[in-house]
């Protein structure tokens, strides 16, 4: 690597040069950042300015460029030049914007403003210009698992797009549940009648597109690899087994319907007159536009009752406590089914909430227009009559319980996500088992339901270190990103739609078909030039680490978030970088620091914390150090900028790429240099996380949990570091915690650890 | 089985609401109601009804016959309108409620001392005489409809009031005498005729 030549650029721009002494920048970037070339400009960001910088880079050998100007969030791409490395000093909404123009505080803002400057220049001297990573993929074609409605959407899609597919389903034919419907829900308007399916062109189409290769009787027994370049083994019923290969994974696994049997007070296995939604469309099917018959006795149905939630959104063991979200739609097209045959076949969907997303109002309207009674209540039974059926249920309207007659019941079950082996609460349940408080043991509880409930047999079968399936989040369901990515999965180059990441109908499975398909078409182009893939798009740094000073602790194979870290024989970590995501979860879990990206590393960021002047105890002018997440806390803090809300100027905000890339050192390092206060802020955390690396912020709050004994051996008070989960919409509350700190800082004193 | 449970055997069925549907005014909307219960809480007289609009539709669809027509409740609703204008589905409900009093009335099996009933049944027979209303006569006998005694109070309590009016000639003291009308009464009245006509053969009261 070449010497490293540091060019300063300090902008006088958007009023900087006015509140600023920009000279004394100039000075302090060549005296103690280090900087050879240091130049002010008047407004950096225009033509002349990024002349400037390029004839630098060209001429003087310039490679490593620290602007200090405006955030790094504005101007990336005119601040944006190849083969250099870049960092940002933020004076306009880190210093200029935040802090009050008076007079009397201008000697403060200009030793912020100065401690940006060598914050920037600190960074770059240790950062290097990402080399792209070597173990590329360049193998672009797509795997699509389940040849249901979801699966065929996303290969037709991809299809078309130019991609090659490879579609693998388990049973003999193509369609899956959308190909046992009589009809379909409205997907188009008026959203007034059943509509056809389309399966039948949709198979068509699959089976005459020559980019898409359909395996029927098939399974995956095994995948490894990692993005551009998994490979698969595929079996087929028979046994025999080929490998192909492929770059992108789209898991549409799809669901299986809740057992009906588990429900016998709804008469579910005891009279055969009672059935599921897909029950009722085999007879639909049977009858074909004709009258429908209940199973019994062959009998014209001639009263229906439909009993909505039937085992689902309910508390009582072995249920399902969600909404599966479609069934509501689907009772109201069942119940059309009879109508439209027959006006006179009453048909009473029994519901406690009626849910009819989209235009589903619109079908449920139709479906009132032509008759269908709706009534609000509870079903407690259905037990066999003499005539027939008795439904007793309690009408929530008039507050009574009633019994309603009929020929035929059609149970509203939801649906079961076939999402394969979830290893994380198989880990927790084993260690719950082994451990001896009881806290743990409760807490291992809730695990051991998870892992009793699917009982599944794997999907994927990964070869991860991390477990042969994506990993779930809440009652067997595929963890996808669900608030903010919904088809990101913490498998990198997999990515899941339809019901196996959340209960939907087929309007919404091929939507989520549709949005997988381009997500891994973006992962596969991603990964044929070596960069990451969402959300640090682009980034060509990779994670590295010194194996000569790693304790093969597996703290970082067991932390990474997208299961990205394996272990060899030797038990050392094996990075496959194609899988990674570039959070830094893994060098923030590292307590030895061995692993670090080329531009981001516990030294890039470490040097910016201890490259700062601290004054003396009796200078009153206490640090604050803020180690933001770039996703949300540090936009909203530029956003608090924009607003002019104000902050102490006492604080110092590195950005980082999220809270799980904090390592613990950082911390200690900056209450041992003599800051007063630290504050982390990361993401939402848990089931509802908005974490864009899905288990970082939830991992630095525990980590952090455990700083008191640090705090404690160093004689500082606990509340010199804070971690907040921060929205990037809180731009009101996070100067708030910044000033709060302030306070307390105020309050309990200055650090004792300042020289 | 117990009693109850037969007496309520053949509800959840179509048959009441089909019969709403063909002899109610605006009655082929009871089946569009949402159970919201934006009507209910609307209603100025909300918590005085026993059973409020939207109960009345779920009755109705729960085939309650009798529980429905021979209710006081819809004969509470004084047409201010609030649920017409804040049901989201649109309901007429205001004409719902006067349909299927009206309806229970023709059957004759509405409640016989609702005063809405009686005052409704003593205005109409007022205005369908004479095509116009002789307020002079409805009012002696709105205060005379529950006895005697009670209708010398009532006027006694209303002279103030009648005395007013008389001075500022807005009630002629011999129009209970002399009442007009419109021209042509016998016509009015044959209009009327053809008209309960034709509706009793629609709605099946035809003798």
């Amino acid at each position: 690597m070449a010497d490293i030549k540091i060019g300063a650029y300090i902008c006088k721009g958007c009023g900087i040069g006015e509140r600023l002494d920009t000279a004394q920048l100039t000075l302090i970037a060549q005296k103690e950042g280090k900087a050879q070339v240091v130049r002010e400009h008047e407004f950096l960001c225009n033509q002349s300015g990024v002349e400037l910088i390029k004839n630098d880079i060209a001429n003087e050998g310039v490679n490593h460029v620290v602007i200090a100007a405006c955030s790094r969030r504005s101007k990336a791409e005119t601040f944006n030049f190849e083969n250099v490395a870049i960092s940002r000093a933020n004076l306009r909404e880190g210093v200029i914007w935040i802090t009050p123009a008076d007079e009397d505080k201008k000697e403060i803002v200009q030793e912020m403003a100065a401690d940006y400057i060598r914050m920037g220049c600190a960074e770059s001297a240790k950062m290097q210009i990402p080399r792209t990573n070597p173990n590329l993929g360049n193998n672009k074609r797509l795997l699509v698992v389940g040849g249901g409605i979801t699966g065929l959407t996303a290969a037709i899609e991809a299809s078309k797009t130019g991609y090659d597919v490879l579609l693998v389903e388990k049973s003999a034919s193509l369609g899956g549940w959308a190909a046992k419907l009589h009809k379909r829900v409205p997907d188009r308007e008026p959203y007034a009648e059943p509509m056809d399916t389309g399966i039948a062109d949709l198979i068509k189409k699959i089976e005459s597109d020559k980019h898409i290769k359909v395996n029927l009787n098939s399974t995956i027994t095994k995948t490894s690899g990692a993005p551009g370049q998994f490979s698969v083994d595929i079996s087929t019923e028979s046994g025999s087994t080929a490998t192909e290969n492929v770059g992108g994974i789209i898991m549409a696994s799809g669901f299986t319907p809740y057992d009906m049997n588990k429900l016998p007070y709804l008469g579910a296995g005891k009279s055969k007159d009672v059935v599921d939604q897909l029950g009722l469309e085999e007879l639909a099917h049977a009858a074909n536009g004709g009258p429908i018959k209940r199973p019994s006795d062959g009998k014209e149905v001639k009263s229906v009752v439909f009993v909505q939630c039937a085992g689902q959104r309910s508390d009582k063991e072995g249920e399902l406590p969600y909404c599966s979200g479609h069934c509501c739609n689907t009772s109201v097209k069942q119940a059309m089914y009879f109508r439209n045959q027959n006006p006179d076949i009453d048909t009473n969907v029994i519901y406690t909430d009626l849910r009819t997303p989209g235009n589903g109002e619109d079908f449920y309207r139709s479906a009132q227009n032509k008759g269908v009674i709706f009534t609000k209540g509870k079903v407690n039974e259905v037990t066999t009559g003499s005539a027939g059926l008795e439904v007793k249920f309690k009408d929530l309207i008039l507050n009574e319980d009633v019994v309603a007659k009929a020929d035929l019941v059609v149970l509203a079950t939801g649906q079961v996500a076939n999402s394969g082996i979830d290893m994380e609460a198989q880990l927790l349940a084993e260690a719950a088992a082994a451990a001896d408080d009881k806290a743990a043991k409760d807490a291992g509880e809730a695990a051991i339901e998870r892992v009793e409930k699917p009982k599944g047999v794997s999907i994927l079968n990964l070869t991860y270190r991390q477990g042969p399936d994506l990993p779930h989040l809440k009652h067997g369901f595929n963890d996808s990103h669900f608030i903010c990515f919904p088809y990101e999965t913490r498998r990198t180059g997999i990515y899941s739609a339809g019901p196996v990441r959340r209960p939907m109908d087929m309007a919404q499975a091929i939507e989520d078909a549709t949005g997988a398909a381009l997500k891994a078409i973006q992962a596969v182009e991603n990964a044929s030039l070596g960069r990451a893939a969402h959300p640090r798009s682009g980034d060509l740094s990779f994670p590295e680490f010194r194996r000569e000073g790693c304790t093969q602790c597996k703290r970082c194979t067991v932390e990474c978030p997208f299961g990205a870290i394996d272990e060899d024989e030797a038990r050392y970590p094996v990075f496959n970088e194609s899988r990674c995501r570039r959070c830094g979860t893994c060098m923030g879990a590292c307590p030895v620091r061995v692993i670090s990206f080329e531009n981001y590393s516990v030294d890039t960021v470490g040097s910016q914390i201890k490259n700062i002047d601290f004054p003396d105890q009796f200078s009153e002018k206490p640090r604050i150090l803020v180690l933001a997440c770039e996703n949300d806390a540090y936009p909203a803090l530029d956003m608090a900028a924009m607003n002019r809300f104000q902050y102490s100027a006492f604080t110092r905000v590195v950005p980082v790429r999220c809270l799980g890339s904090i390592n613990t050192i950082w911390v200690t390092d900056a209450l041992n240099s003599g800051y007063d206060g630290v504050i982390l802020m990361g993401c939402q955390k848990g089931d509802n996380y908005q974490c864009h690396f899905v288990r970082g912020s939830a991992l630095a709050h525990e980590r952090m949990s455990k700083i008191d004994d640090t705090l404690k051996q160093l004689s500082l008070e606990a509340e010199r570091v804070k971690t907040y989960e921060v929205a990037i919409t809180d731009i009101e509350r996070a100067p708030a915690l910044i000033n709060e700190m302030a306070e307390t800082i105020q309050k309990i004193g200055l650090s004792p650890l300042k020289f | 089985m117990t009693d109850l449970n037969k007496a309520m055997v053949e509800t959840y069925r179509n048959d009441f609401l089909k019969e709403v549907e063909a002899n109610v005014e605006e009655g082929n909307w009871v089946k569009m109601c949402m159970q919201c219960g934006v009507c209910s809480g609307s209603c100025p007289f909300g918590p005085d009804w026993e059973h409020p609009p939207q109960e009345i539709f779920a009755m109705i669809r729960a085939g309650k016959r009798d529980e429905v027509l021979k209710s006081e409740s819809m004969w509470m609703c004084t047409s201010c309108y609030n649920c017409i204008v804040r049901c989201p589905r649109e309901l007429p409900i205001t004409h719902i409620m006067h349909g299927l009093a009206n309806y229970a009335h023709r059957l004759g099996i509405a409640p016989k001392m609702n005063p809405t009933r009686r005052f409704a049944k003593i205005f109409w027979d007022n205005i369908a005489k004479s095509g116009r209303v002789n307020e002079l006569e409805l009012s002696i006998r709105l205060y005379f409809m529950n006895g005697f005694m009670k209708g010398i109070k009532t006027g006694l309590e209303m002279l103030p009031v009648g005395l007013g009016m008389l001075k500022t000639k807005r009630l002629n003291p011999f129009g209970l005498f002399a009442h007009g009308g419109i021209k042509r009464k016998g016509e009015l009245h044959k209009m009327l005729k053809k008209a309960y006509e034709i509706e009793d053969k629609r709605k099946g009261f035809a003798k």
